[in-house]
């Protein structure tokens, strides 16, 4: 890879929040966020249920847009309605419920958006797959259904999913609070390895060992704002805004 | 009862019961395709669309199939300024009168389909119309399935209404016989049997799919 590219790719997996706000109705769910994530980097997201984190991810994906501010994924300007559909495709996004097409098998999951949104042959799109599979450990199972897994197996399916399109940036909503605790770690297994491999991440997540042990930086969220942010060192064990004193007593102490 | 009258007047049943047979085909084509378009419309998130589509839904299924029928019929002659084979007319009107309802059973299965399917899917890459067809609509399939046959079955029964514009299917050539013979026991019971011989494997075939498929 030549120097250029690679500062290409460096610009191309940041992501830049500016004042960005977001109401539902007459609740202000977002009030002024700002944010940034340099390529290559983990954030992890932490904060109370309804605190917008959520909604956070869910406009950096694409799947809600920003009532006003900036926001850059990659180099689309997702607060452009004309140019953020170019996000699709770019950005892998990992669901709590893993949202696995259930009438599709493992492969035929990993594959559907090769075939149809990028056009591989069947074979092409075969070997992509069973690669992905076989990243997250899953390649055994490529001929189960959904319904045949269980859900470390699903979320590991859904992250081979995401990963078969070749997405600069990975986004994973609690991505194992549906999980038996048993079954937690074989998917942030998964999620350091992405990490160590240099995706750009951001990942809202209440295992505060994953955060302790992965994060570049802990970002804390309150009631649409962002209260407190730095590494988790700082974050984690000195946190200075009252709200993350009282948010990591009560989910220490669970 | 009668079997010569019946095995005399055969012929003439059995040709008008490919006329029934052929209209049913073409109009649960018809219907389906007209359904699977407004279903997936009504549940747009612009409402102007969704509205429109639910205008649709709410007038054929308010208005009885023989207007219908008539109005394309006639509607076609009177507006278009040509008349429209019977065949052709009476499909269009069955096609857009059960099409309402088809419709509606699309749409409770599009909305089963949980939101998170198309994010999934958007996320991915896959266009609107891709994750339609590739994501939503196969899911629809257990939900939509049996009222869909029910639907048919209604439809190819609906066929003998298209007498009301002069359509000579299995009905109308059978009220031909009566009239002509003063025989109509046995005229309109071989009529039911034919109606009975291609409902009865739908509804048959309906129940053994809903036991064979089992919730995911
Ligand atoms: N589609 C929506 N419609 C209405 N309110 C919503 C919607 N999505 C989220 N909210 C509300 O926005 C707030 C923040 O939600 P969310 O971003 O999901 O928080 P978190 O992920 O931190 O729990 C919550 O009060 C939630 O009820
Ligand atoms: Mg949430």
């Amino acid at each position: 890879m030549t120097a250029t590219t690679a500062k290409e790719q460096s610009i191309a997996s940041s992501i830049q929040l500016r004042a960005v706000t977001k109401a539902f109705g007459s609740v202000q769910v977002l009030k002024n966020i700002d944010l940034d994530v340099a390529s290559g980097k983990v954030v992890v997201l932490i904060g109370a249920s309804g605190s917008g984190k959520s909604t956070v991810l869910r406009i950096m994906s694409g799947l809600e847009t920003a009532d006003s501010g900036e926001v850059v994924v990659g180099d689309v300007p997702m607060h452009d309605p004309k140019r953020a559909p170019e996000i699709r495709g770019h950005v892998g996004m990992v669901f709590q419920q893993f949202n696995l097409f259930p009438h599709l098998n493992a492969l035929g999951n990993v594959t559907l958006a090769l075939r149809k949104s990028l056009k591989m042959s069947k074979a092409e799109a075969r070997e992509v797959g069973l690669r992905c599979l076989e990243r997250v450990g899953m390649q055994d199972r490529c001929a189960n259904y959904p319904s045949q897994l269980s859900g470390g197996q699903q979320q590991r399916v859904a992250i081979a999913r995401a990963l078969a399109v070749n997405p600069r940036i990975m986004f994973f909503d609690e991505a194992t609070s549906a999980l038996d605790p048993e079954l937690v770690g074989e998917v942030t297994s998964v999620m350091r390895s992405l990490a160590a491999d240099g995706m750009t991440m951001v990942v809202v997540t209440h295992e505060m060992g994953f955060a302790h042990r992965t994060a570049d930086r802990v970002v804390f969220m309150d009631d649409g704002v962002i209260a407190e942010q730095g590494s988790p060192e700082q974050v984690l064990k000195d946190p200075q805004h009252p709200r993350t004193q009282q948010f990591l007593a009560r989910v220490l102490e669970a | 009862m009668n079997l010569e009258l019946i095995w005399d007047n055969l012929p003439q049943l059995l040709k008008a019961f490919l006329v029934t047979l052929e209209l049913s085909a073409v109009s649960i084509a018809g219907s389906t395709a007209i359904g699977l378009v407004v279903g997936a419309l009504r549940t747009s998130r612009v409402p102007v669309v969704s509205q429109l589509a639910r205008a649709y839904v709410e007038i054929f299924r308010g208005s009885p199939l023989p207007i219908t029928l008539l109005f394309v019929y006639f509607g076609a002659a009177l507006y278009l300024g040509y008349s429209v084979e019977l065949f052709v007319a009476s499909a269009v009107g069955l096609s857009i009168y059960h099409g309402a309802y088809v419709a509606e059973i699309f749409r409770s299965g599009i909305e089963a389909v949980p939101t998170g399917q198309r994010e999934a899917a958007q996320t991915l890459g896959l266009s609107p119309m891709q994750t339609f067809r590739y994501v939503v609509l196969p899911q629809t399939r257990r939900i939509v399935f049996p009222p869909l046959i029910g639907q048919y079955i209604s439809l190819i029964k609906d066929t003998s209404i298209a007498f009301v514009i002069g359509m000579v299917e299995l009905m109308k050539a059978g009220q031909a016989i009566v009239d002509r013979t003063a025989e109509p026991v046995p005229v309109y019971l071989t009529i039911a049997a034919l109606y009975f011989v291609i409902c009865y494997p739908l509804s048959l075939w309906v129940r053994r799919n809903e036991r064979k498929i089992v919730p995911a």
